[in-house]
């Protein structure tokens, strides 16, 4: 018997168990996913063998600046509906049979002033955990959520497998800005998707910070499903030692007089690895429409690779749109001027490393946590450029 | 005293030779001119005397005080007492300028206390605006706007010699004229018990030397010094132009190989 039967569910959970087995059923009949098809190419989804892993409950912490009850008692778990997102592929498929939810719903014209952290531990020892964050912010609100994925407390080597899900759905005139850091063990997988959709004259931001994990992946999908709605997608990775991240983003316009953008900007050192591939999609009812979509990447070594696919599918002639892909190692004339002013090679490099990424910090909610990322980036590359100096 | 001192310096990008023995020697408080046409190779000298990738060093010796510059790399080259400003400098992102010259003075083992007063004080005496020290090395910055930014990182970081490539391309007469009176008055004045500023100020026209003014001029052409002289060599420059010592170059010289030196560079 599979770890992730419907039998498995039955003993699982107690909660919303209709949803849950139906999907476990679904699941248990879906051929898993290989690299062979378009939207799995280049990545390593059939070395994830799942009989190494089962289920658990998700140990998740939320903070709020203030107490919960002057923030209104925002978190709630109710109704399934809430959970009636799309399900993208059978990873989605398997975190709705084993999810452990937390929902955030902000009341219409409420204003959050501190972001909201949610934070998931994952305890390794080839447990499979499935996260999954709601956002429903009501009209005219506004809301900042902070989603941490780090790994438990020494299970930094253990294998675990994490299956995380995001919804946000941004209602008339909302601003949600959610920003996801994943730190994840060495050895951790991580398939997660991301789903926003932003409704009249929304603003929405997600953001996606990933410097761990063995083998991480984002589908992060951003749909403009009202008049007048914004989308921004960024994203900050960089991978070392073996590690992969990747990642597959889609700008959805399904509504006229619509605005999106997206700035991925990654890192490869050693052997690591990462994929981009992008989809902007214009509706043939989207006129008016907007839509950039940016991805750069940085090779730091010679056995590292990036891979960067960006695609248009465009049904209707008023919009303006672009898109611009670049791979490739640290710019040699960058490196040149720092190092005429005297500043050391190795130190050179990681200021260029961290000002090329510093485009996106500087656009990640919670400012709080940018100089703690700036520390993190630096000590990445530090670490393994300079083993060394690191024992020293 | 500090003392560069260039000797027999051939040099050469890929196959083709650029200088063709260079001699020359920039003490302390002196301020050389080396001027020449497109293609002469003048570029090519201060990128060869830093270490700029892409140049080929096939004879010949730099050493600044004794000490071989060849054989450092280029940071160790600056914090011996060497400075490039560049003709175009270059545009690092998201990189800051003081975050660079806390760096840069690390490296020199010196201290950064005073650094942000220092910066405010030199930009004011340069008239660079206190506003573009919060930004990106060079980013968005106007060409009068970055020369003066190399000018200001020239006075914090104080070299024993500063090589001047072009400074007074891309910028605009004020401009020209703020850096170009703050490198004069480093090459007068001595801070403390360090001496006076050296320059090499590399140029194509004599506007810079207007306000810069020389103590030597030097005139290359083929990549040779084909001629050198007084401060009165730029001014027969300035009426005849460099049609008068092209000849006395070699007799190969063609005005097509100069563009295609022009080119490869």
């Amino acid at each position: 018997m599979s770890a992730f039967s419907p039998d498995a569910v039955r003993e699982f959970a107690q909660t919303w168990l209709p949803m849950r087995l139906a999907a476990a059923e679904r699941f248990a009949i879906a051929p898993l996913p290989t690299p062979g098809e378009e939207i799995w190419r280049y990545s390593r989804i059939d070395q994830l063998d799942l009989d190494r892993f089962s289920p658990a409950e998700c140990v998740t912490d939320v903070a709020m600046g203030g107490s919960r009850d002057s923030a209104g008692a925002l978190l709630v778990e109710d109704e399934p509906e809430l959970f009636a997102n799309e399900t993208p592929d059978v990873y989605a498929e398997l975190n709705r049979a084993f999810m452990s939810p937390t929902v955030i719903r902000v009341p219409a014209g409420m204003t959050i002033a501190e972001p909201i952290i949610v934070t998931h531990s994952i305890s390794g020892s080839g447990t499979a955990v499935f996260p999954r964050l709601v956002i429903d912010a009501g009209p005219d609100s506004e809301v900042t959520v902070v989603e941490r994925f780090v790994a438990a407390p020494d299970t930094d080597g253990d294998e675990a497998l994490v299956v995380p899900v995001l919804q946000v759905r941004a209602q008339q005139a909302a601003r949600v800005k959610y920003l996801a850091v994943n730190e994840v063990g060495i050895n951790t997988w991580q398939v997660g998707n991301q789903q926003a959709v932003g409704e009249r004259d929304s603003t929405t931001l997600l953001a996606t910070v990933t410097l761990g994990g063995d083998y991480v992946r984002a589908r992060t999908e951003a749909r403009l499903s009202g008049q007048g709605a914004s989308t921004k997608q960024v994203a900050l990775y960089f991978a070392g030692g073996t590690q992969m991240h990747d990642f597959r983003t889609i700008q959805d316009h399904d509504a006229p007089n619509t605005n999106s953008d997206l700035l991925f900007k990654g890192a490869v050192q050693d052997h690591a690895a990462s994929v981009y591939t992008g989809l902007i999609k214009i509706r043939k009812h989207a006129n008016g429409t907007t839509a950039f979509q940016t991805n750069r990447n940085l090779t730091l070594s010679e056995g590292a690779w990036a891979e960067s696919v960006p695609n248009l599918d465009i049904e209707t002639n008023e919009v303006k749109c672009s898109h611009a892909s670049t791979i490739g190692p640290i710019d040699d004339e960058q490196r040149f001027y720092l190092e005429s002013r005297g500043v050391r090679p190795e130190v050179a490099e990681r200021l260029v490393v961290l000002g090329f990424f510093e485009e996106v910090i500087s656009q990640l909610p919670a400012g709080a946590i940018a100089d703690d990322l700036r520390t993190r980036v630096a000590n990445k590359l530090d670490l393994v450029k300079q083993p060394e100096k690191a024992l020293a | 005293m500090s003392t560069l001192e260039i000797k027999g310096l051939w040099a050469s990008v890929g196959e083709k030779e650029i200088l063709k023995g260079i001699d020359l020697t920039v003490r302390s408080g002196e301020v050389h001119a080396v001027m020449g046409p497109n293609g002469a190779g003048k570029s090519t000298l201060s990128g060869v005397v830093m270490g700029m990738p892409g140049y080929d060093v096939t004879a010949g010796s730099v050493t600044l005080d004794g000490e071989d510059m060849l054989s450092m790399p280029t940071w160790q080259r600056a914090v011996a007492g060497l400075h490039l400003i560049m003709q175009y400098p270059t545009e690092v992102p998201g990189v800051m300028l003081d975050d660079v010259l806390v760096e840069a003075l690390k490296s020199r083992e010196r201290s950064s206390d005073g650094l942000e007063q220092l910066l405010r004080d030199e930009a004011d005496r340069i008239g660079f605006d206190n506003q573009l020290l919060q930004r990106p090395l060079n980013v968005d910055l106007s060409g009068g706007e970055k020369k003066r930014n190399e000018t200001l990182q020239l006075a914090v970081l104080a070299p024993k010699i500063a090589i001047l490539d072009e400074l007074d391309s891309g910028l605009d007469i004020d401009a020209l004229r703020a850096c170009a009176r703050r490198v004069e008055a480093m090459s007068n004045e001595s801070v403390g018990d360090s001496e006076p500023l050296g320059v090499l100020a590399i140029t194509h026209y004599s506007r810079l030397l207007h306000e810069l003014k020389p103590d030597f001029v030097h005139i290359l052409a083929q990549g040779h010094i084909v001629k050198s002289g007084g401060p009165e060599l730029a001014v027969q420059l300035e009426t005849d132009g460099y049609a008068t010592f092209a000849g006395t170059a070699e007799a190969s010289a063609e005005s097509s190989s100069a563009l295609d030196d022009l080119f490869s560079i």
